[in-house]
């Protein structure tokens, strides 16, 4: 019963973009496509999910060990680096125009503040490794859930016409303010 | 841009030097920044003692010791004395059924069990809402209250506290923290 | 460019946030008031400027395909250093910026000046180029946690100036994301030739 709370609140009321604000550099960026979106959210997924595991282990049986928990920043951004180009190199040879859709945003995906912060998150919250991976999977599935919706509405968007200043990030954000809004709702769900 | 070689051995090397460079050079930080962290964290938690029990002329933090909640694990009880006799007890207490995750509070008690006054250490809940818990037009209404009399139930639930308005949970949350400081402390006994 | 320019592009014509739209998850999330705001500004300044001056000394020592994983090792040294430093003498911002702190080493504006100056460039150009970069972004976080702290709270620097709450939804996620958004805009107008 208590997965289904971290999954509800991890993907819906503590939604990582729409409510903790956290991974929007890649949502202004990749959101103008549903296609794009989709890849994108399921890279973010992969990564976040295999992330959350090995810094769980390294935090515990490593840095807790020795007493080098300060040295937690610079392990875990490091070991999203390389999980990072590992999936680069795995998905150019496996799927060469998913590799090339998504061109710029993958290795952008080590600076996706969602993916760091998901591993931070994780220890703070003291949650073991299946609660971990858990709630990084909901947190990484609600990222891709904003992205989705932001990636619909924009395309409907390109048909409208916009004053000139408002072009691009601002309508972006006032939609992801409304988004925001609306998700506020489901604060009520527990 | 980089003078230097993309051979194996020279990236192998500059990462290598880079990394002992800057773990060095924490380990050195860190070591200088151990004592302040330290003391601040002793210091907020003494700062919450002040507020939540009488004057006291003790050392609390010394001579705290540990009661079980029943729940699995242990409070935190920090006798404040006046020369030597006891004026009060801060315990520090939590709740995990917080709207934004768990809430951490000191709440002060006297030795019949009423209570003095209470400070939230940590919380996350919803600024304007929630987050309203820290004040005093909350906070208050639990001054000089029992809680063998004045039940640690909102009103919705059917007891005598106020929530704060649109902030129910955060409101149930604080009391099941005092709840369980109150349990604690009377199951342990009063040393 | 001369270095006077260099110092004050940061603040306008190449503001990280509101033009070069970059370091956007902390200034939504630590502009709920004004010295929130400019807090995080100056955390993110120090790494800045530490990051800029460290990999341009050695930007000739580190080979090149590496470049990256030596950069992210260097700022999220600089990171741990400010988080460690704040926790003990700041505690109380370093509690309300929570779990920012550790994030500014993936704040794009960090990188990016790496990549994009401060490797390229004299130490001298990229201590001032970290310095009014991070100013700028300080700024820019001032004035958005300005609006919110005003309109959301009722209060400014922490002082009240009305009876009640404000418009509380201007200190929650989506009035963060409008007063981005419409800030933006303005200076998009501004900037526009009519």
């Amino acid at each position: 019963m208590e997965y289904i709370l971290i999954i509800i609140s991890a993907l819906l009321i503590n939604n990582v973009v729409l409510v903790q604000t956290i991974g929007i550099c890649p949502f202004l960026g990749v959101s103008n496509k549903v296609d794009t979106a989709l890849g994108m959210a399921g890279a973010v997924t992969f990564v976040i999910v295999l992330a959350t595991m090995v810094t769980y282990l390294i935090q515990i049986y490593i840095l807790d060990k020795l007493g080098l928990a300060f040295m937690q920043t610079i392990t875990f951004i490091l070991v999203i680096a390389a999980l990072v180009q590992m999936i680069e190199i795995i998905l150019k040879k496996i799927s060469q125009p998913l590799y090339q859709a998504l061109g710029i945003y993958l290795p952008l995906i080590t600076t996706n503040c969602a993916v760091l912060g998901v591993a931070i998150l994780v220890i703070k919250k003291n949650y073991n490794l299946i609660e971990g991976v858990v709630y990084g999977a909901s947190t990484a599935l609600g990222f891709g859930l904003a992205l989705i919706i932001l990636a619909g509405i924009r395309e409907q968007l390109e048909l409208a016409d916009i004053p000139k200043g408002m072009k691009g990030v601002p309508t972006s954000l006032v939609i992801a303010g409304i988004l925001a809004l609306a998700f506020m709702g489901f604060t009520g769900i527990v | 841009m980089a003078k230097t070689e993309s051979t194996f051995k020279n990236m192998v090397l500059s990462l290598t030097l880079i990394s002992l460079g800057a773990s060095a050079c924490l380990g050195f930080v860190y070591q200088m920044t151990k004592e302040p962290i330290a003391f601040s964290v002793l210091n907020k938690k003494l700062t919450a003692i002040k507020q939540v029990v009488p004057e006291f002329n003790n050392n609390p933090s010394e001579e705290m010791y540990r009661l079980p909640t029943g729940e699995g694990d242990s409070l935190e009880i920090y006798p404040a004395k006046k020369d030597d006799v006891i004026v009060g007890y801060a315990i520090s207490t939590y709740t995990k059924i917080g709207f934004g995750g768990n809430v951490s509070l000191i709440a002060g008690f006297k030795p019949d069990g009423t209570i003095i006054n209470i400070s939230v250490l940590e919380q996350k809940e919803t600024p304007g809402l929630g987050a309203k818990m820290t004040e005093p037009a909350f906070k208050d209404q639990f001054k000089d209250k029992n809680p063998a009399e004045f039940f640690m139930k909102v009103k919705k639930d059917g007891g005598p506290v106020d929530a704060i308005t649109a902030a129910t949970i955060s409101s149930r949350a604080f009391c099941d923290a005092v709840q369980r400081a109150y349990n604690t402390l009377q199951k342990g006994g009063l040393k | 460019m001369n270095q006077l320019q260099n110092f004050t592009k940061g603040f306008f014509k190449e503001n990280p946030i509101l033009v070069l739209v970059l370091g956007t998850c902390p200034t939504l999330a630590t502009t709920t008031s004004s010295l929130n705001g400019m807090g995080m500004g100056i955390a993110t300044t120090f790494v800045l400027i530490g990051s800029n001056v460290v990999i341009s000394l050695l930007s000739n020592v580190i080979p090149d395909k590496v470049r990256i994983p030596a950069f992210v090792v260097i700022i999220a040294s600089f990171v741990t250093i400010v988080d460690l430093v704040m926790q003990a003498y700041v505690p109380a911002l370093y509690e309300t910026l929570g779990i920012f702190i550790p994030l500014i080493v993936v704040n794009c504006i960090v990188l990016g000046r790496a990549e994009a100056f401060a490797s390229k460039n004299s130490i001298l150009s990229s201590f001032i180029d970290g310095l009014g970069m991070g100013l700028g972004y300080t700024m820019a976080l001032g004035i958005i946690g300005a609006f919110r702290e005003i309109v959301g709270s009722g209060t400014i620097f922490g002082h009240k100036f009305i009876q009640g709450d404000g418009i509380l939804v201007f200190i929650l996620a989506p009035g963060a994301f409008w007063a981005l958004g419409y800030l933006i805009a303005l200076i998009n107008r501004i900037k526009e030739p009519k």
